[in-house]
């Protein structure tokens, strides 16, 4: 359930359609997640999951795969 | 010791120096434009110390579009502020280039920011960041540093003036929080300051932290100084901590940023040199001359030496009394009348033979 809920987020986010969020979607892969959509990402994750991430996790969110592992260090979990 | 500012003198300059000499042989194979500059100026490419590695003129970015990199891999396209009439800079970033540098930027600034990213106040306007691929040199710099802040708030309006109404709201949904704000030194004078003092309010941002950056060339012509400064936005906005930075949209990687003694100080990824503005040759700590800024960061094009337009005094180097290594120096502002001729007959780089 967390997990389509992250990729409806990043669907929403990044204005694309949520067929294409899978675990190899990479930031800068596509002209839509940009640094500006990165931001708003970001804001949203924390908004609908009540976490707060660290500056670090920002970084290193560099893909869908990459965005569950860092949710599941703030006990978000993804079966 | 506190990374990046932990490497003494010896250890930096022989890692810092291997990488500078990697980078002008990258650039030499990679784009064409640098190695006839180098070429033709017979500079030596692979050098034995800092003060030898070539470095071309900051201005050469205004004149040439220089890149080691396709066109396909460009995902960013940085150019600098530049007065109206005057040409731009244009810095092309491939995805290495500018994940390290969003990278190196967060390293630079955790000793004074952390890592948990604070409620923050951008002292400008979002519509700078309207164009996603091109940025100014205000966009990148907001870019950048918004990686340190979460419910980023935009004080000023699209013309410019302050949103007083949100910008008290922001801090009363966040009072008793650490509250970060960053801007550009000019701007937060003309458009924050000034509007406040002028709108007679009384704005106090508690407990917070101010990083602004850009240079202080118009304030200079108000006679504000960097204490003058400080002391103002401390009494009328109650901005506690303030730190100035000083970088340059052609060298990324090279941030400068204050310490707790007020110096800009070098981390271990980026030096600075000063030369003599008329022979070049460098000198001594505590004179004025121009600064050249190296990084070990711009792949994606040949900027990983640089002479600038700006003139700064290195004040010492591994012994300043905040407590973290490498130099640190103060910038006196640009050359007058910035003009250090023209590029192709001008390139004054690198040691002759």
């Amino acid at each position: 359930m967390n997990v389509e809920k992250l990729q409806q987020i990043f669907a929403q986010s990044l204005e694309i359609d949520a067929i294409h969020v899978v675990d190899e979607l990479t930031y800068n892969s596509i002209p839509e997640w940009d640094s500006v959509a990165h931001m708003a990402l970001v804001a949203e994750i924390e908004d609908q999951f009540d976490v707060m991430l660290d500056t670090d996790d920002v970084l290193d969110m560099s893909s869908f795969a990459k965005a569950k592992e860092i949710l599941a260090k703030y006990e978000i979990e993804f079966s | 010791m506190i990374a990046p500012y932990h490497l003494e003198r010896q250890q930096k300059s022989a890692q810092l120096l291997d990488k500078l000499n990697a980078l002008t042989k990258w650039h030499m194979d990679n784009c064409q434009e640098y190695k006839a500059m180098l070429e033709k100026s017979d500079a030596v490419q692979q050098v034995d110390t800092l003060e030898e590695v070539p470095y071309l003129p900051v201005q050469v970015f205004k004149l040439l579009e220089l890149k080691s990199i396709s066109q396909e891999e460009i995902v960013k396209v940085l150019t600098s502020s530049g007065t109206t009439g005057q040409q731009v800079s244009k810095i092309y970033l491939d995805k290495e280039t500018s994940v390290a540098q969003t990278k190196i930027l967060v390293e630079v600034m955790k000793p004074l920011l952390g890592s948990k990213r604070l409620p923050m106040i951008i002292l400008d306007t979002k519509s700078v960041l309207k164009d996603r691929k091109s940025f100014s040199a205000r966009g990148a710099g907001i870019l950048g540093f918004s990686n340190f802040g979460r419910k980023h708030f935009y004080a000023l309006n699209d013309d410019m003036s302050l949103d007083i109404v949100g910008l008290q709201a922001f801090l009363k949904e966040f009072a008793g929080q650490k509250i970060l704000l960053f801007g550009f030194t000019f701007m937060i004078w003309q458009y924050v300051y000034k509007e406040v003092i002028a709108s007679d309010i009384k704005i106090d941002c508690g407990d917070s932290i101010l990083i602004h950056g850009g240079g202080w060339k118009k304030l200079k012509d108000e006679a504000v100084d960097s204490s003058t400064f400080n002391r103002l936005l401390h009494e009328q906005l109650g901005i506690r901590e303030v730190h100035n930075y000083y970088g340059m949209v052609e060298q990324v990687g090279s941030i400068f940023v204050e310490c707790s003694m007020g110096h800009l100080h070098t981390p271990s990824y980026a030096d600075i040199i000063i030369r003599n503005p008329i022979t070049f040759e460098p000198i001594p700590y505590g004179e004025q001359g121009l600064i050249q800024v190296l990084s070990e960061l711009p792949k994606s094009y040949p900027g990983h030496s640089l002479l600038t337009e700006d003139l700064g005094t290195i004040h010492g180097e591994d012994d300043c009394l905040c407590g973290w290594k490498g130099k640190y120096f103060s910038v006196a502002g640009r050359i007058p009348k910035a003009e250090l001729r023209g590029c192709s007959d001008t390139f004054q780089g690198g040691t002759k033979r």
